[in-house]
């Protein structure tokens, strides 16, 4: 069994060059939640070195958050190439992303994360402080900041090329 | 007449959603249980675990299997000797949902209008479904229904003479087109025949089926099994990270359809299939 790797964000190159797309890793520290209309808008905090999470999550009892999860990534590509010149290092979705990211996250050394979809619940655990950042009036759709601790995840694409979807299928693929 | 209050309908759809978005059904964790056993892919394995353990948080402590707790779909069978007194059916069944949503802290996941796209705030309207039946029940079903297995769904006009090979590959090319998108393993709802607008609601009512269920008809039930195992051949897997399980379940509806056309239509679902109903 393949170790788990522990990491924190903000990210920098030296991290994003150790992992590998399959990796499976526990990733802490601060990220931000932003999906379709928060990019469409702007993203509204300095890019550099951070971790976006594709995600809206439920509003919790007593805190921001309840059950969170992925959305999928690809109706965010239209945003990356901007985001990846000013510094974007990671980015946490579902699915797969256009050959464009994939070369473009290359390019700028950063690294697509995987989250399991409808696990919520489970998910919801690791966030430790959840506060809105800005947009608030798109509901579900806000963005907030988070401290996550010990947030599962799997290296989808890594910044040598690899891709995690690609090399799934070829192995397990009946012809 | 037998007479039924409209405020109980409000209740049980509220009541449904909730018991939907926190307590995953017994047939579909028992399918997931039964297809972990035949996954071999290491990641397709911690994906079948988060899965069982991700169902028991979410009973404990009452928090949505998924943070898309999705557009609330409603079904009701109205019998046809029942008359619905004190307040407007449809405007109870929303209001169910909107209670729902509200006190069971679901995610609000509508949008008024699909261009100006502002969210209604409270996730209605409901989409409503009613169909009349004999007798003098009122049957309701609940199904939230989620946003990326919705994105992954397709309908195609098939010539009349398209064989039954013809649409499995169809199929098969969707599910590995979409890949990840409609979190598999989850279960296929196919339509086939109809018009084009009642297809796809085939496709949908197949869903509503305990898992792994087959159709009553022999043929059908083939094609199911066939459907089935072609599209577990395409290596998708959980997450769509590679395995050997993409789909735990294809259920085909099929009806009558004009001479010259052959609807398919294949709704996905994902691994957080919410399905609960009740009688009144």
């Amino acid at each position: 069994m393949p170790e788990i790797k522990k990491i924190s964000a903000p990210l920098d190159d030296k991290a994003v060059a150790l992992l590998r797309a399959g990796d499976e890793v526990l990733l802490s520290g601060t990220i931000y939640t932003a999906r379709d209309a928060a990019h469409l808008k702007g993203i509204p905090f300095k890019v550099k070195g951070q971790v976006i999470f594709y995600a809206g999550p439920t509003p919790g009892k007593n805190s921001l958050v309840g059950s969170i999860g992925p959305t999928t990534s690809s109706r965010m590509d239209r945003f990356m190439p901007d985001l990846l010149k000013k510094g974007l290092k990671g980015t946490i979705g579902k699915g797969t992303r256009s050959e464009k990211v994939r070369q473009l996250l290359k390019k700028h050394k950063a690294v697509y994360f995987t989250a399991t979809g409808g696990v919520a619940a489970l998910m919801g655990k690791k966030i430790k402080k959840a506060e809105p950042l800005a947009y608030e009036e798109l509901g579900a759709e806000a963005v907030l900041k988070l401290e996550v601790s010990e947030l599962p995840l799997i290296v989808a694409y890594d910044a040598q090329g690899g891709d995690i979807f690609e090399q799934g299928r070829k192995k397990y693929e009946v012809k | 007449m037998r007479e039924i209050e409209a405020i109980k309908i409000k209740d049980a759809v509220r009541d449904l959603c909730l018991e939907a978005n926190f307590d995953l059904s017994p047939d579909m964790r028992s399918a997931l249980k039964n297809a972990s056993l035949k996954e071999s892919s290491l990641h397709g394995k911690r994906v079948f675990k988060e899965i069982e353990e991700n169902s028991e948080v979410a009973s404990k402590d009452k928090l949505p299997l998924c943070q898309d707790t999705g557009s609330a779909m409603v079904y009701l069978e109205l019998g046809q000797e029942v008359l619905i007194i004190g307040g407007d059916l449809k405007e109870s069944v929303n209001e169910g949902v909107r209670l729902a949503y509200d006190r069971g802290d679901l995610r609000k996941s509508i949008v008024s209008d699909p261009l100006i796209r502002k969210n209604s705030g409270d996730n209605t309207p409901a989409f409503i479904h009613i169909d009349i039946v004999p007798g003098d029940k009122v049957k309701i079903g609940v199904l939230p229904k989620g946003g990326g297995g919705e994105n992954s769904s397709a309908l195609k006009m098939f010539d009349p003479t398209a064989s039954r090979k013809e649409i499995t590959e169809f199929i098969v090319e969707r599910v590995k087109e979409s890949g990840p998108r409609a979190c598999p393993p989850g279960i296929l709802g196919i339509g086939i025949g109809g018009t084009f607008d009642t297809v796809a609601g085939l496709a949908k009512k197949a869903l509503l089926r305990p898992v792994g269920q087959q159709n009553s008809r022999a043929d059908i039930a083939n094609l199911e099994k066939e459907i089935l195992k072609e599209v577990n051949k395409s290596g998708v897997g959980p997450m769509g990270l590679g395995g050997k399980v993409t789909m735990l379940a294809a259920h085909v509806e099929t009806a009558p359809c004009h001479i010259a056309s052959l609807p398919v239509a294949v709704n996905f679902e994902c691994h957080a299939h919410r399905y609960k109903e009740k009688v009144l």
